[in-house]
């Protein structure tokens, strides 16, 4: 690693290097930017928290003990204080006051539903801009099991919710093949557009088939999951919280299984070289098709969770915007990586539930001061889509690959291949035939 | 009305809704011919090209001492409307130029995913400018005359027929088929039509000719906003009503369009236009407007699996 140079010579270390502010300079110092990453300061607050008060020399050591690691070693401890933080998230926030247990359930279910967008979009390099379809179509299956105003309840066929919590998995599933099958030969950007088009044609559909979805009045109650004789209450966001933690830590287990899988492998390959990787044995519709499907089954657990935990499920949680949100999170994190995209969807979570809100009240404050009048116009609540957007085109443009990108992605977007990008390969397309 | 009578009027409809798509359209497939990017935000600078038009229609009265536009003396219309049309291009086509500059120009050479999300990310800054600039729920566009709403066979052929047209259909064909024209004059007759078209058929090739193409791309985007800004006040004048996501439903119709007719095509996206505009018409009368979307976006995806060159278009190999 490139943190040898600095770990062979003590004295040289500087005691809080900044080098993660220099986001997106050059892409000549591919090495000092991959220090930068595994950098201990901005995440490892254990080590630096202890050497604050001590002597300078020691404080070096401290950071040279942690650089001294193995690289597995270090993911390992901050994945452990990770975990523990989340395990005890729920005694932090009663410990302290911070009154945010209601917000932070939607924030891991979108969490969840990013790990699996990262699939589609970070592993296998299909851009989805339709993934809320598929949440809706969790959702709604879980609806369809247990709400009063299905028409499959009315029937007489009602389903507990941990059947139908597999079962909206598998149903989110079968549409991400149905979708896929006729659409994965498109190119890249028309995939997009499809993607696109599915995702505004669910919605309205459940608009206006009222007679099976009771339309824009939506569905509920929602079937609730219980523990023998336990329900968990909406009420009661405790509970909540450890079962959709314990539902994406399964998620990230399975997912971290594919990633290292043989599929997972292919799905790599094919993101960076389509031809290479199909020319290595790869069948490439079978490989895109399972990345959808099952990318999409992820959204399944994440709809089941998001309607049962809100008790109401309608057309109008899975528009266009959800979309966008959870393609920002993958984006931010760090397009591939697990880990990244764990950190961008937490980030990008807590942004969208809890601090517009925070930040909207501290700007209106802001205002009252003399000088500052101007700001009361700055509404943050209505600007949500505009700091969305802005954070899509600052990270295309300065950090495409994403906070903590995985290295081969990096690679790729960082044009690590000029050549394909210089030497267009096919005939491009013409506006008019000049030669007429 | 009888089966034939429907048709007319389902095709008279479309005419006039055709229109407007296919001039939204014609701003996806120039910038689509030349770089081969999905200009996501090209709807949402055709949004705010009806909002550039709605201030001008209701300030320039009021400057006048007047409440709605269609109180000003009566000579002062269409100069009114024509000025309101030149203020909406011109602003649409440097808004247009100014986020090729800032958002697709750095990332020309990334692979092509990476101007897409910037596109997103750009139509989302747009629709929430729309948003802080009129208010979330629609707003009322001004009629700058009553006879706009007349109806041509009945109160002024005298012919008796079930049959819709008003001036206001036919003017908004008279408005855009001179722009749609224009363009199609502008990139087959003159040099910076063929350095247009050059760049369109091999970028690097018309660089060694002396080509500027940092200029023709910028100039493809300014035509293409500047004929946004002209749907936007069009789409005002016809609809009578302006909204901030107006552009997203919209520009989805005018890319459906511009596929359809195979994109990077000039003549395609206009054909596209017309028919996706019938389409509507006929969806609506056949099924229900609330489906309409639905349809035409089925329509896409359909077209996008079975015939991604659309009708008129050429197949372009993937490239990395």
């Amino acid at each position: 690693m490139a943190d040898e140079s600095r770990t062979g010579r003590p004295s040289d270390v500087q005691p809080s290097p900044p080098e993660d502010g220099r986001v997106g300079t050059s892409a000549a110092e591919p090495r000092a930017r991959e220090a930068s990453v595994d950098d201990p300061t901005p995440l490892g607050a254990a080590p630096s928290t202890v050497a604050r008060d001590q002597p300078e020399a020691q404080r070096a050591t401290a950071a040279q003990h942690w650089a001294e690691l193995s690289e597995r070693r270090r993911n390992q401890i901050l994945i452990g204080v990770f975990a523990m933080f989340v395990l005890l998230y729920p005694l932090l926030d009663r410990a302290f006051g911070w009154q945010r247990m209601g917000s932070m359930n939607p924030i891991l279910i979108f969490v969840l539903l990013a790990l699996g967008l990262n699939i589609v979009v970070g592993f296998a390099g299909l851009l989805d801009l339709g993934y809320a379809a598929f949440f809706a179509i969790g959702g709604y299956t879980v609806a369809f099991l247990t709400a009063p105003q299905s028409p499959l309840v009315q029937a007489g066929i009602q389903a507990d919710f941990w059947i139908a919590l597999p079962i909206s998995f598998v149903v989110a599933a079968t549409f991400g093949f149905i979708l896929g099958a006729p659409t994965l030969r498109l190119r890249g950007d028309y995939l997009a557009i499809v993607t696109l088009a599915f995702g505004e044609i669910v919605p309205q559909a459940i608009r206006n088939l009222e007679w099976l979805t009771n339309g824009t009045k939506g569905m509920n109650p929602i079937g609730r999951p219980h523990l023998g004789e336990i329900e968990l209450l909406a009420s009661d966001q405790i509970p909540w919280y450890y079962l959709i933690v314990a539902v994406s830590a399964l998620s990230v287990f399975i997912i971290l299984r594919l990633q290292n899988s043989r599929l997972g492998r292919a799905w790599m390959a094919m993101r960076e070289d389509e031809i290479a990787a199909a020319s290595m044995g790869i069948d490439l519709v079978r490989t895109k098709l399972l990345a959808f499907g099952l990318g999409a089954s992820f959204s399944g657990f994440g709809g089941a969770l998001y309607a049962s935990m809100l008790q109401f499920i309608g057309p109008d949680q899975f528009q266009f915007d959800v979309s966008i949100l959870l393609l920002a999170m993958v984006i931010l994190g760090g397009i591939g990586n697990i880990w990244g995209v764990l950190f961008g969807g937490l980030v990008m979570g807590a942004f969208n539930f809890i601090w517009v809100e925070s930040a909207a009240g501290f700007v209106r404050g802001l205002s009252a001061t003399p000088g500052l009048g101007f700001l009361a116009i700055v509404d943050l609540n209505n600007s949500k889509l505009m700091l969305f957007g802005l954070a899509l085109v600052l990270m295309m443009l300065l950090r495409p690959e994403g906070i903590f990108p995985s290295a081969q992605r990096k690679a790729e977007l960082r044009g690590a291949k000029p050549a394909t990008a210089t030497t267009v390969a096919g005939v491009q397309e013409s506006l008019h035939d000049a030669r007429a | 009305m009888t089966w034939y009578e429907t048709a007319i009027q389902i095709l008279l409809i479309g005419l006039a809704n055709g229109a407007i798509i296919a001039l939204v359209a014609l701003g996806y497939t120039l910038v689509y011919g030349i770089i081969e990017l999905i200009n996501f935000a090209h709807g949402d600078v055709f949004m705010l090209g009806t909002m550039m038009s709605l201030t001008m229609m209701t300030w320039v009265p009021s400057l006048l001492g007047v409440r709605r536009a269609s109180q000003i003396p009566e000579p002062l219309i269409p100069l009114l409307v024509i000025g309101t049309l030149l203020v909406a291009m011109v602003a649409c086509a440097l808004l247009n130029m100014t986020i090729e500059r800032l958002a697709y120009r750095p990332l020309r050479r990334a692979p092509r995913l990476a101007p897409l999300i910037s596109a997103i990310g750009v139509s989302f800054i747009l629709v929430n400018l729309g948003l802080h600039w009129k208010g979330a729920s629609p707003v009322d566009f001004p009629s700058p005359h009553p006879s706009l709403n007349t109806d041509i066979f009945r109160d002024i052929l005298r012919i008796t027929t079930p049959i819709f047209f008003t001036v206001k259909d036919l003017f908004v064909i008279l408005l855009a088929a001179p722009l749609m024209i224009g363009l199609s004059l502008f990139v087959t007759r003159t040099r910076l039509g063929k350095a247009m078209r050059a760049t369109a058929q091999d970028r690097e090739a018309a660089a060694m000719m002396g080509i500027d193409i940092n200029q023709t791309i910028a100039l493809t985007f300014l035509l293409g906003g500047a004929l946004a800004g002209a749907a936007g006040l069009i789409f005002g004048l016809y609809n009578n009503t302006a909204w901030y996501l107006q552009g997203f439903r919209g520009g989805l119709l005018a890319f459906t369009a511009a596929v359809l007719g195979g994109v990077g095509n000039l003549q395609g996206a206009f054909l596209g236009g017309l028919l996706i505009g019938v389409i509507a018409a006929a969806s609506d009368f056949l099924f229900d407007p609330r489906w309409t979307q639905a349809v035409v976006f089925g329509m896409l995806i359909l077209i996008l699996v079975f015939k991604p060159t659309g009708l008129l278009g050429e197949a372009t190999p993937e490239r990395a």
